[in-house]
């Protein structure tokens, strides 16, 4: 059954229909997949604080809000001076902007792109790559065992479709402009598959934005699939308004002697959830897993990510730190495996949180579960409030209480900004840490 | 001539464990003063309450500075008006920029003195003067505030800061522990380039050594928490010679008031 509801279902009226029907009809061309999905989901449900997983984290009552499915086809409006203002000064990207999902090829500038680069609609995709699309999607982002997962691959599938081909190098970074923009309180999914072919080289800056103030909800879900030898950085940037939460999950597979580095920024948003899931599937991977929070008034944001090292001589490195202040929650919950053939595997972990009010908490819990014998790792993971020794000594030499904290704040926060590969970026984002420092948080 | 600092009757502690028990100090523009005496003694504290740290509390007296109540100033206050702690154990700051930090030190002073910020250029300016200074490596001052910095390394890039924020009071906290003799004449030769008539020292110090550099207009020893003997730099010697328990054993008659 296809499509029986007449109008734009709200997401709970969704759930409630059962199996049979897709989120907003369109069931070609992944009819097996969504349907596959759809199952898994009506068993999984949505979680609760039960699972361990969402210990933290009430998503079930956050999905309680009467949020519509939004139709990823209805034609999105955003004025092209909005997206200028969205474009990263200095970076000189090739740009492209999804509005609601769905790409939106006006409002794009991805002229000059070198021979061996696709990027465009996934829904596009499906019938221009069919092939690759075929093979890559859904294959490593688990519908069978996540919940959100499942109900993103059991709608409309349509999001960015990113290739690069073996042996290329993009010289020039790709600034995937993500906007909300709608009248009505939404639920939007979003699904991108990105492949980075042997031996490729690129960055990857995705950056989100609300153009409406209604609440809307997110449900992202990347996979990203990095062939042997190639070398990627991918940096998502969360800067929503305060009515915008979200579900982000990013599923990376790492072919042998590959590098990866994630960059996760969350400067904005309501509630924002954000799964790192890094499988270096091959010998010889390089992973890196950076991340940052600066939260204040009600946020939440849970980054829960996992390496799951599976292979030989592989070495993973985990460095995040959030600031909370105001009446915020942080949550880090950094899990490791290292199987039985991972032998040699090196993999670091560190987690710091730094607690600005009484009203603001952080909870940080790393998991380590080693079952080689031969392997280097290691995890330290700390929770406190701004150093009063450090601050004393800024003061003592003329530094107003918010100045020195100003100070030492922007330090720490520098620390992951420092692992960005590219200039214009660590400068924009120094200056947006900043600003929200002084401006938001101290000020 | 009216008195820069003038502590009557200070009682301090910390941790419910009075340390100053009616320490009495009178300062005058242009003076050096060191302040000698055992571990345990209350030097430092007398440092951290000068400075205002928060931890110690000031249970009786008073200290004005320049006509003003200092106890009841905040330490950013104090800094903006003239008052410097060279700390003893000067804490690192990674990822802090020395630069960055300074900067916006030297404005904060300037901003409280009604003047304008100084542009880059004159800064980068008076930093290299003032790290030459101490002969301070350049190179020290691209890294984060004190960070991996050997313990002489630490001592000249307080007195170095010193010299760029330019106090009326400097208070040094055993500048002199940890230094070997060379680096102990540079911090002294740094010190004695800053003596004006307009600026006054506070020198506390375990022993005489630092003395020899950095010659005293007055002497005092500190025992419990109170100044027990005032001279000129003859005491310090006397000391050196005959130790702190000679002072202890005389320590009744021997109280200058």
């Amino acid at each position: 059954m296809i499509d029986t509801l007449e109008q734009t279902p709200t997401l709970r009226e969704w759930i409630e229909a059962g199996p049979g029907d897709y989120v907003n009809g369109h069931a070609t061309p992944f009819a097996a997949l969504r349907a596959r999905a759809r199952t898994a989901f009506d068993h999984l449900g949505i979680p609760t604080r039960k699972d361990e997983a969402w210990k933290y984290t009430n998503i079930e009552k956050a999905l309680r809000h009467d949020y519509a499915l939004l139709d990823s086809d209805a034609t999105p409006i955003v004025d092209a001076s909005d997206v200028a203002d969205y474009r990263i000064d200095g970076l000189d990207a090739y740009t492209l902007v999804v509005v609601n999902g769905t790409v939106v090829p006006e409002l794009s500038d991805t002229d000059g792109l070198p021979a061996g680069v696709h990027i465009g609609s996934l829904r596009e995709a499906a019938t221009s790559h069919a092939d690759v699309v075929e093979r890559h999607l859904g294959q490593y982002a688990d519908v069978e065992s996540e919940a959100f997962i499942a109900l993103n691959t059991a709608s409309d599938l349509n999001g960015v479709f990113l290739q690069i081909d073996k042996s290329v190098t993009l010289e020039r970074p790709i600034q995937i402009v993500h906007v909300t923009n709608t009248d009505e309180d939404a639920f939007v999914q979003t699904r991108n598959l990105y492949l980075f072919g042997e031996n490729s080289e690129a960055l990857v800056v995705e950056t989100y934005h609300s153009a409406s103030d209604v609440k809307t909800f997110g449900n992202r879900v990347s996979e990203v699939v990095v062939e042997r030898a190639a070398r990627i950085n991918l940096l998502q940037l969360q800067t929503e308004g305060d009515n915008a939460s979200q579900v982000n999950t990013l599923q990376i597979e790492q072919d042998a002697a590959s590098y990866f580095a994630a960059h996760t920024y969350t400067l904005g948003g309501a509630l924002v959830r954000n799964n790192v899931n890094a499988v270096p599937n091959a010998e010889g991977c390089e992973t890196h897993l950076y991340g940052l929070y600066i939260l204040d008034g009600e946020q939440h944001v849970d980054n829960h990510t996992l390496v799951d090292h599976a292979k030989p001589n592989c070495f993973s490195n985990e460095l995040y730190r959030g600031i909370v202040d105001g009446r915020s929650t942080g949550v880090f919950n950094g899990k490791v495996f290292v199987r039985r053939d991972a032998q040699q595997t090196n993999a670091y972990q560190s987690s710091q949180g730094v607690v600005l009010s009484d009203d603001a908490s952080h909870h940080s819990k790393p998991e380590l579960e080693i079952y080689a014998d031969d392997v280097k790792c290691s995890h330290g993971s700390t929770t406190g409030e701004v150093e009063p020794e450090h601050v004393f000594y800024l003061r003592s030499r003329g530094l107003s209480e918010q100045q020195a904290k100003s100070l030492l704040l922007y330090a720490f926060a520098h620390d992951i900004v420092t692992e960005l590969p590219h200039e214009a970026l660590r400068t924009y984002l120094d200056a947006l840490i900043e600003d929200r420092l002084n401006a938001q948080l101290l000020g | 001539m009216s008195a820069m600092l003038d502590i009557k009757n200070l009682h301090a502690e910390i941790e419910d464990n009075e340390i100053l028990r009616g320490l009495d100090l009178t300062v005058n523009p242009g003076e050096v003063h060191a302040i000698m005496g055992p571990n345990g003694s209350g030097k430092s504290t007398l440092a951290n309450v000068l400075a205002g740290r928060e931890e110690y509390e000031v249970t009786e007296g008073s200290v004005t500075y320049n006509g003003q109540d200092l106890l009841d100033m905040d330490p950013e206050e104090r800094a903006r008006d003239g008052v410097f702690l060279a700390f003893q154990y000067p804490v690192e700051l990674p990822g802090v920029s020395t630069m960055q930090f300074l900067r916006t030190a030297v404005n904060a002073m300037r901003e409280h003195r009604g003047e304008d910020e100084m542009n880059v250029a004159e800064f980068m300016k008076l930093m290299r003067e003032k790290a030459d200074f101490v002969n301070l490596d350049h190179s020290l001052m691209q890294r984060s505030v004190n960070e991996g910095f050997s313990g002489g390394e630490k001592k000249r890039a307080e007195i170095f800061q010193m010299a760029m924020l330019d106090p009326k009071l400097g208070i040094l906290d055993e500048t002199d522990s940890g230094l070997d003799i060379d680096a102990l004449k540079i911090v002294s030769e740094g010190v004695n380039k800053l003596r004006a008539d307009d600026r006054a020292f506070v020198l506390i110090t375990h022993y005489q050594r630092l003395l020899n550099y950095i010659r005293p207009d007055v002497v005092h020893i500190l025992m419990d928490g109170r100044i027990v003997k005032s001279g000129g730099f003859e005491l310090a010697e006397e000391l050196e010679a005959k130790g702190y328990e000679w002072i202890r054993e005389h320590a009744d008659d021997a109280v200058v008031a």
